[in-house]
């Protein structure tokens, strides 16, 4: 056993180094459709019982097509851009190839699981910065363990102490800026085999901005694969080689960054 | 020693000799996805690995329950100090109206005791229930945003509701007190009982839980459910004396009886009260609390197992 994962892990690490593609994520013709309830309709009683009398579908629920028909496939050891005005599908995209959104119709397949940087929705602001740490870690599937032998570099990391015992008060009472610096710290302690970040680079003073663009150049090197979202250029130039360009819902561009974001600026008018 | 990897990586040395011409051009994504031994991204997982992954979270599950209920009361000035209040005053209410007002005490020895157990053991599946409705449809940011058994949520919410339901416990049972029940070994039967009902419960609350993802109409048709079967389970009168009264159609007959709900209560009742012997109790009784217990467990487990790849949609 151990002379077999010694070979394997030979032959990546050359692989790797010689350039052989080892996919990580393969999308296949990848759609999603969010239903949307409450999008219209008119809000009264006398209406909603005729559209039930007349069987008609209601039109309070809406069909977004939010990613149509997208397929690549990324490799091992890329870092992948993604770019597309607002509304056009990116974030919905990730979730869909976490499998955190299921797919109306194709497929994503992954190496291991992928996991968007972020634990924002499962903190609570009336607990305490403490507990909100351990309440993270343990929701982005850390052991109890692990939680306790991060637990102070997650808090010097966020600064939070810096000024006076603030871990121990609520997250309600903090200011935002404090409140996303630890929210950063918590999501940003666990490594992941495929990392997607959304717009996570810009919280913060300037010196946790350098702080946590630092975080993750390291945990970029951990993963096997990055996947960013950002609408700032240059932090896509500075860390993708690859950028895909999603254009409502359709991927409108898959090649090299320069390549993708001179069209894309071209289009856009910058 | 397995042949498959081996043969995989000797292809990946393969494409490394020649990195231009890759042997992959040609394959499809399924084919490509299968030779590098890629899985479905959000499938849902086998049964036993579903109970492991669960059985995993359960720190998770744990902590999270606790954070809610701490979150709960934490602007209120008295604090925590309302999980025992809100039971309290319920008690009160329903004293009075039914207690005083009403006078409805129907031949019933120790009514008060009688009353608040009944109120209390099925205010527990009521608020599972309820909680369990809106543990998808209230949380889709969160299971939009990270990975874990989906079924974390109603469990954890169902755990909630135990929690404040040994609050309750202890209240009650000072309430007993006071109206004259001496504690007998007769009292530990509430603990199988509740284990029962908390079985019962979680599952009832994971059944409802993939219900109340998809039919959002749900939650404003709840109210009327549970209040029908609220009266249904013999809270503030005995279904015993109303079916020796009338002459009810059989069907009838045998719903009350199996009623869980009121299965449980009453267990409680036969625990706690004296005077509440087994003549009170419906036929089979533990077999029946047995019977609910499994039903709802594994049928509302495995109910809310077959959706799970498909709770993010909202």
């Amino acid at each position: 056993m151990a002379e077999q994962s010694a070979v394997t892990e030979a032959s990546t690490a050359a692989g790797t180094a010689v350039g052989a593609r080892v996919p990580t994520v393969v999308a296949d013709r990848l759609n999603v459709v969010y239903r949307v309830h409450g999008g219209g309709g008119k809000g009264n009683a006398v209406a909603a019982l005729r559209r039930i009398v007349r069987r008609q579908k209601s039109p309070n629920v809406r069909e977004v097509h939010a990613v149509k028909d997208v397929s690549f496939v990324a490799y091992r050891g890329e870092a992948i851009g993604l770019i597309g005005t607002n509304g056009s599908g990116k974030s919905t995209l990730l979730k869909a190839v976490a499998g955190l959104l299921p797919a109306e119709s194709g497929k994503v397949y992954t190496d291991g699981q992928p996991s968007l940087l972020g634990v924002n929705a499962a903190l609570m602001n009336d607990l305490t910065g403490e507990r909100n740490v351990i309440l993270g870690g343990l929701a982005m599937g850390m052991s109890q363990e692990e939680i306790r032998a991060k637990y102070q570099d997650i808090v010097d990391f966020s600064g939070i102490n810096e000024k006076g015992d603030f871990i121990s008060l609520p997250m309600r009472t903090y200011s935002s800026g404090m409140a996303a610096r630890l929210r950063f710290s918590i999501a940003a302690a666990k490594s992941h085999d495929v990392l997607m970040i959304d717009e996570a680079l810009a919280t913060g003073d300037r010196k946790f901005q350098k702080r946590s663009e630092a975080r993750i150049r390291e945990l970029r090197k951990e993963a096997g694969t990055v996947f960013l979202v950002s609408h700032n250029n240059k932090s896509i130039r500075d860390t993708c080689e690859r950028v895909l360009w999603l254009e409502k819902g359709t991927l409108v561009m898959d090649g090299p960054t320069d390549e993708v974001l001179k069209a894309y600026e071209k289009e856009t008018g910058k | 020693m397995s042949t498959v990897s081996d043969t995989t990586h000797g292809d990946a040395a393969t494409a490394a000799a020649s990195p231009v011409t890759s042997p992959d051009d040609g394959l499809s994504p399924a084919a490509l996805a299968e030779k590098y031994g890629l899985s479905v991204s959000g499938a849902r997982p086998g049964l036993a690995e579903y109970v492991r992954q669960l059985w995993g979270r359960r720190h998770f599950i744990r902590a999270y329950a606790s954070a809610r209920v701490t979150a709960q009361y934490t602007n209120a000035r008295l604090g925590q100090l309302w999980q025992v209040m809100t039971p309290l005053l319920n008690a009160a209410v329903y004293f009075l109206i039914f207690g005083v007002l009403l006078g409805s005490k129907r031949g019933i020895e120790n009514y008060v005791a009688y009353l608040i157990i009944g109120i209390f053991i099925f205010t527990f599946t009521q608020s599972s229930v309820l909680a369990g409705v809106k543990a998808i449809s209230g949380n889709l940011g969160l299971i939009r945003a990270l990975h874990f058994p989906r079924a974390s949520l109603p469990v954890a919410f169902t755990l909630m509701q135990l929690q404040q339901l040994l609050i309750s416990m202890a209240v009650m049972l000072v309430i007993v007190l006071f109206t004259g029940e001496v504690p007998a070994w007769s009292w530990l039967l509430i603990v199988p009982a509740l284990l029962l009902q908390s079985v019962f419960n979680v599952g009832l609350a994971l059944g409802m839980a993939r219900l109340g993802s998809k039919m959002t109409d749900l939650t404003q048709l709840m109210p009327f459910i549970l209040r029908t079967w609220l009266y249904a389970s013999g809270v503030f009168y005995s279904i015993r004396a109303v079916l020796e009264k009338h002459d009810l159609p059989w069907i009838v007959h045998l719903l009350l009886e199996l009623n869980p709900a009121a299965v449980y209560i009453d267990l409680v009742r036969f625990a706690l009260i004296d005077s509440f012997g087994r003549n009170e109790l419906p036929p089979h009784v533990w077999a029946v609390a047995v019977g609910w217990a499994l039903v709802a467990g594994i049928g509302g487990f495995l109910f809310f197992w077959k959706a799970e790849e498909s709770y993010g949609r909202g």
